[in-house]
């Protein structure tokens, strides 16, 4: 189990938080816009790395507000969490 | 007694059965990445039956050292969608044949599958699902309580218990089969016909020009070819990465684990959707326990007390007994996972560079239509009609093929 930092909390078990996917993914501001793949590529593509990601989890089971995470795919290790906004605790 | 006859009674273990590494040419006709069944499969279906020979299987690892090794060996055609259904039932049915097919015993078992309802809503999806199977010829249907406890004897029916079992979708098709002797069989066959299995070669680099591939940059050399097909299950995106292919993949672990053998007690696979497991008692009397992936994308194999914790308390809710065995081997895979649990097969945004995809957790059974399918493909450039549906191209087009709830933990 890891214990993983949330920016307002502190640092919890695993277990209270949730995965939210890739992070830095933006909604189009005007969906209609958008041709078919670009829509297709913002709803399905992702990088999927092995090694640094960074990622939005959310503190389910504590204060279920979203944060960003630098977390390693190969080796566990989470090098940072920070608020969605960029500010706040630094690692 | 002579010794020619001792030698005979005790044959050697892993006796000649694949010729050693060949060095590396410098062409090939196709280069496969990945050697678990499904490159393996792809090989020999091109090898046997569209006479193409220059064939060179690339492996970071050795032969069958993937998901193949790995995986819990769930045979069914069950699914939802016709689309599924239609290529699953062609995978099954090839599958009987195979141990004749390759001349090679994969200890292929009809046993049937049995998954649980726990409250009627699994039940009217149950009944939607036997349908479906029923009319495109596969045989599935719904069954009470008494069915299931006379299949499944050993099965806790109590209706006090925390999740209580209605009934069932019961699958007289499902089968099990050894794994390993399924990418061994067909490496076996291939390599006859002239294939050339490469392992300890990992694939570190592909060449694009003019939006076709070229070549093949591996540890070992770089090789020029016509074609080249990645089959490399969890490692999906980082491979097409290399010739800048998105995929709609995440990789995710995927573990079970295996209890000390019993006498023979449980004969068909069950699953049971709500407590997120599945078993089965294997030909050597172990249980093989499974379930759900980890719950966060992972490129490691690594055992978590967490997901073994989650799987026994399933299966003890189920088969009290085993809450005294003991567990004997526990490990992971890394399977790519894709957002309507359907596989990815066919051309690729590169020309002549072919994509086996998109197998998560449920890609095991899938090895036999596979290999006839993408060497059908890769031989005539013509997508077969079973594989169609499951173009990489259905996400631009918003054709996914729904098999979320007819795969969690069943595979
Ligand atoms: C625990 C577990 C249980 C499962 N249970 C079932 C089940 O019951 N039923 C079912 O149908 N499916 C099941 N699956 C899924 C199934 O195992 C896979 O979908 C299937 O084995 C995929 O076959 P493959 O040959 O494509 O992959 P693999 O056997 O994983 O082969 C891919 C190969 O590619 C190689 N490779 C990767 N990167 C490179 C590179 N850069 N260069 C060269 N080689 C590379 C790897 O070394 C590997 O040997 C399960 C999976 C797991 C992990
Ligand atoms: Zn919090």
């Amino acid at each position: 189990m890891l214990l993983i930092e949330c920016p307002w909390c502190g640092p919890r078990d695993e277990s209270e938080f949730a995965y939210g996917g890739e992070a830095d993914i933006s909604r189009p501001i005007d969906p209609d816009a958008l041709s078919d793949a670009e829509w297709a590529d913002y709803l399905f593509m992702r990088s999927n790395r092995k090694g640094e990601n960074r990622e939005i989890w959310n503190h389910q089971h504590g204060c279920r507000r979203w944060f960003v995470v630098e977390r390693d795919t190969v080796s566990y290790a989470i090098r940072a969490t920070f608020p969605m906004d960029g500010e706040g605790r630094s690692p | 007694m002579a010794l020619g006859l001792l030698k005979s009674a005790f044959p050697r273990a892993g006796a000649a059965h694949l010729p050693d590494r060949p060095s590396l040419k410098p062409s090939y006709d196709v280069v496969i990445i990945g050697a678990g069944a499904h490159g393996m499969a792809i090989a020999y279906h091109l090898a046997r039956y569209h006479g193409i020979r220059r064939v060179a299987v690339l492996d970071r690892g050795y032969l069958g050292g993937g998901n193949t090794a790995r995986n819990t060996a769930v045979i069914r055609s069950n699914y939802l969608t016709e689309e599924s259904v239609r290529f699953y039932r062609e995978s099954v049915r090839l599958f009987r044949e195979l141990s004749n097919e390759l001349d090679y015993n994969i200890l292929f078992e009809n046993r049937g599958q049995l998954t649980l309802a726990h409250s009627d809503s699994d039940l009217r999806n149950f009944r939607w699902r036997a349908e479906v199977n029923k009319e495109l010829g596969v045989r599935s249907e719904l069954v009470d309580l008494a069915e299931v406890q006379r299949r499944v004897p050993l099965l806790d029916c109590d209706p006090a218990a925390h999740y209580p079992v209605l009934g069932g979708l019961w699958h007289a098709d499902g089968a099990t089969a050894r794994h390993d002797a399924v990418v061994w069989g067909y490496a076996r066959a291939a390599c006859r016909l002239g294939v050339e299995l490469h392992p300890l070669t990992e694939v570190t680099g592909l060449e694009v020009s003019g939006g076709a591939i070229r070549a093949v940059e591996t540890a070992r050399g770089t090789i020029a070819c016509d074609a080249v097909v990645q089959a490399v299950a969890g490692m999906s995106s980082e491979v097409a990465r290399l010739a800048d292919i998105d995929l709609p993949i995440h990789t995710y672990p995927l573990q079970a684990l295996v209890t000390q053998p019993y006498k023979p007690v449980l004969t068909p696979l069950v699953s049971s959707p709500r407590w997120h497991v599945y078993i089965q008692q294997t030909s050597r009397g172990e249980f093989v326990i499974g379930g759900g992936c980890d719950p966060y994308p992972l490129y490691q194999t690594r055992s978590t007390l967490d997901l073994k914790e989650a799987l026994c308390r399933g299966i003890t809710q189920l088969f009290p007994f085993l809450a005294e065995a003991n567990i004997l081997r526990q490990w992971g895979g890394i399977t790519d996972m894709t957002p309507d649990y359907s596989p990815v097969m066919g051309h690729s945004p590169v020309d002549n560079y072919f994509l086996d995809a998109g197998w998560g957790t449920w890609g095991f059974k899938a090895t036999p239509i596979c290999g006839v399918t993408m060497a059908e493909l890769v031989a005539s450039g013509q997508v077969p009609e079973l594989i169609r549906p499951f173009a990489l191209e259905r996400f631009y087009t918003f054709d996914q093929v729904n098999e979320a709830g007819a795969t969690a933990a069943s595979h």
